[in-house]
């Protein structure tokens, strides 16, 4: 199959800083990619690279094929859709508002959203389950509500590609078993058509529900597979410096990590 | 719906949200009559009926009224007037994409240090008397300063590859700060000159010609025509930049595009007008109060209230107060205490 993203020889960072120096990798079309690592191992970095935020020094990054620097950024936007890290919003747009701004690279520069950009903005709000908050400001919701509308204004982008960074560290245990859920149906459900990259801190949840694990560590991709071949608990002790044993999950049978607190 | 029917502040707000091309049509209808209304008003007082059968026949080469009312309106009070409308519809324009680009409503042309910038240049032309290119000196002078100042400005927070809203801002601070005190040492120095200079950073419309409409018209299409243009990319701009730039915008080119042209906005008016400020401040505020923060919706309202307010204030210092006050004195001290109380009200809502 051919790669979606791939990467060899990649050295990339901001300024005087350096975070990858020799970076290679290949991403297949239609899988659930999590990237996990400590702080500072490179997941924004290699978000910020697979996104053209961020070019490398030395050596390149293909999407499909083709160095990601030769896209137009409008180009782009009809392929891969962002849950940035970070969510501030300074002025009254309401919840519907910011989300059919993921429908902003589909529409002409002086068109108006018709039928079917309405439809996916729907659609987007049911998933989230946000539809009843629509019409309030994005300015008074709750950090989690608001992180919900974020998510559901990159689905309305409708991309083959998703990528999240850390998009469920601000939400509770339900929303975030929503949203993860939500991504992996319709990453399956589409058949090789969606790609879903997302750092994740938590550990389990990663194992739950992504297809493939990259693990980074100082700017190092460590080992790329899947969970249980990744998340092995002497890995995680090198790594992460935290002792742990694997299970599986009940009923689901999920590959699963149980801490040794202290 | 029963989750719904909870508190929803906005709701009660979209139901007071008037339909906006009937907003438009409002304020384009006020700024009309207003603008007829004050060029009647002052020393002389002429009927309205007589104003627009002068600017009619004006318009249609013919000549109506006497000579000296005819030149009363035509050559005295609609050059005046007028600029004083459209450097408040600039200012309005300049203030909204501001906040845009930079992400913060209380953001407005003087946060970038542009009117220090075009006041230091000017100040400069009136203290070594320039006459080199006649009348147009001192506005070019006040335009170069203006332009230089952003120059400075963007370089000194260009650093960090994206001109991430606070470093901006800082360095818009700290040019106005060095400019202020060019300003101050100019003034010390001009003996003779210190009062045009003090009078015309004040802030005035006296004695403007239809020179300086055009001037001022020319920067104002600008402004509004890239303004427009760019609408959605500047509501797609709130999301910040990793959001904006995977929404296809290229942010930084975007920022820098039209922080130069709403800087030229603002420059044109001030090398005009003097420093006038607040105006690029409270007319956004208003009128997302009003009609919300879509800037398609805001730019073109932003322009004509910000014309109504300017011609509103230099109308009331013109032809209403015993002896003229100085406009930009007049819109500090309405604007002032306004911006302080939208600041407090910012600050308790935690925003």
């Amino acid at each position: 199959m051919r790669a979606l993203f791939s990467g060899a020889g990649v050295a990339a960072g901001y300024g005087e800083r350096m975070v990858f120096d020799d970076l290679t990798f290949t991403l297949a079309p239609g899988r659930f990619y999590g990237l996990l690592g400590p702080n500072g191992a490179g997941k924004t970095t290699l978000i910020d690279l697979l996104l053209a935020n961020l070019a490398p020094r030395s050596g390149e990054v293909l999407f499909r094929g083709l160095p990601l620097g030769s896209y137009r950024r409008a180009a782009l936007a009809l392929e891969i859709a962002l849950v940035p890290q970070e969510f501030r919003l300074n002025f009254d747009f309401t919840v519907r508002e910011v989300v059919m701004m993921g429908r902003h690279p589909h529409l002409p520069r002086f068109a108006s959203p018709g039928e079917r950009d309405r439809l996916l903005v729907d659609q987007a709000l049911v998933e989230l389950g946000i539809a009843d908050l629509q019409d309030r400001l994005v300015t008074r919701l709750s950090g989690g509500e608001q992180q919900r509308v974020v998510v559901a204004r990159a689905l309305a982008q409708d991309t083959p590609v998703l990528m999240l960074d850390e998009a469920t560290s601000s939400l509770d245990i339900r929303h975030s078993l929503h949203i993860l859920g939500t991504l992996k149906r319709r990453c399956q459900e589409a058949e090789g058509e969606r790609t879903i990259i997302a750092a994740i801190h938590d550990l389990n949840l990663a194992a739950a529900y992504c297809d493939e694990i990259l693990l980074l560590d100082q700017g190092r991709l460590l080992i790329k597979g899947p969970p249980a071949e990744v998340l092995r608990p002497e890995t995680i002790r090198r790594v992460f410096a935290v002792d742990c044993q694997s299970f599986a999950a009940p009923g689901s049978g999920a590959y699963q990590l149980a801490y040794r607190y202290q | 719906m029963p989750r719904s029917a909870a508190p929803r502040p906005a709701s009660a707000a979209l139901a007071l949200k008037p339909p906006f091309s009937l907003l438009l049509a409002g304020l384009g209808a006020l700024l009309a009559a207003g603008l007829v209304l004050a060029a009647g008003l002052g020393y002389i007082a002429i009927p309205a009926r007589e104003v627009l059968a002068i600017i009619l026949a004006r318009l249609g080469h013919g000549v109506a009224g006497d000579a000296v009312t005819r030149a009363v309106v035509l050559d005295v009070r609609l050059p005046r007037i007028l600029t004083a409308a459209l450097v408040g519809g600039n200012l309005a324009v300049a203030g909204v994409i501001f906040q845009a680009i930079l992400l913060n409503p209380l953001a407005d042309p003087y946060t970038l240090g542009v009117s220090s910038g075009a006041a230091f240049g000017a100040s400069l032309a009136l203290l070594a008397n320039l006459a080199w290119l006649g009348g147009l000196s001192v506005p070019l002078a006040a335009f170069a300063g203006a332009l230089l100042a952003v120059l400075a400005v963007l370089g000194l927070a260009g650093g960090d590859r994206s001109y991430a809203g606070n470093s901006l801002i800082l360095a818009g601070v700290i040019v106005a700060a060095i400019l202020s005190a060019g300003i101050g040492l100019v003034k010390y120095l001009a003996d003779e000159q210190v009062s045009v200079i003090i009078f015309w950073l004040m802030g005035s419309f006296a004695a403007r010609t239809w020179a300086d409409v055009g001037l001022v018209l020319a920067a104002g299409l600008l402004t509004l025509g890239l303004g427009l243009y760019h609408g959605r990319d500047l509501n797609v701009m709130a999301l910040g930049e990793r959001g904006a730039a995977s929404l296809g915008l290229d942010t930084a080119r975007l920022r820098k595009r039209l922080l130069i042209v709403a800087s030229l906005g603002t420059a044109v008016s001030v090398s005009v007008s003097g420093i006038i400020g607040f105006v690029g401040l409270i007319v956004p505020h208003l009128l997302r109060l009003l009609i919300g923060p879509d800037n398609r919706k805001l730019i073109p309202a932003a322009g004509l209230m910000g014309a109504i307010l300017l011609l509103l204030a230099d109308t009331i210092s013109r032809a209403m107060l015993s002896r003229e006050v100085p406009v930009g004195v007049l819109t500090a001290l309405i604007g002032g205490p306004f911006f302080c109380l939208i600041f407090k009200k910012k600050l308790g809502r935690g925003a």
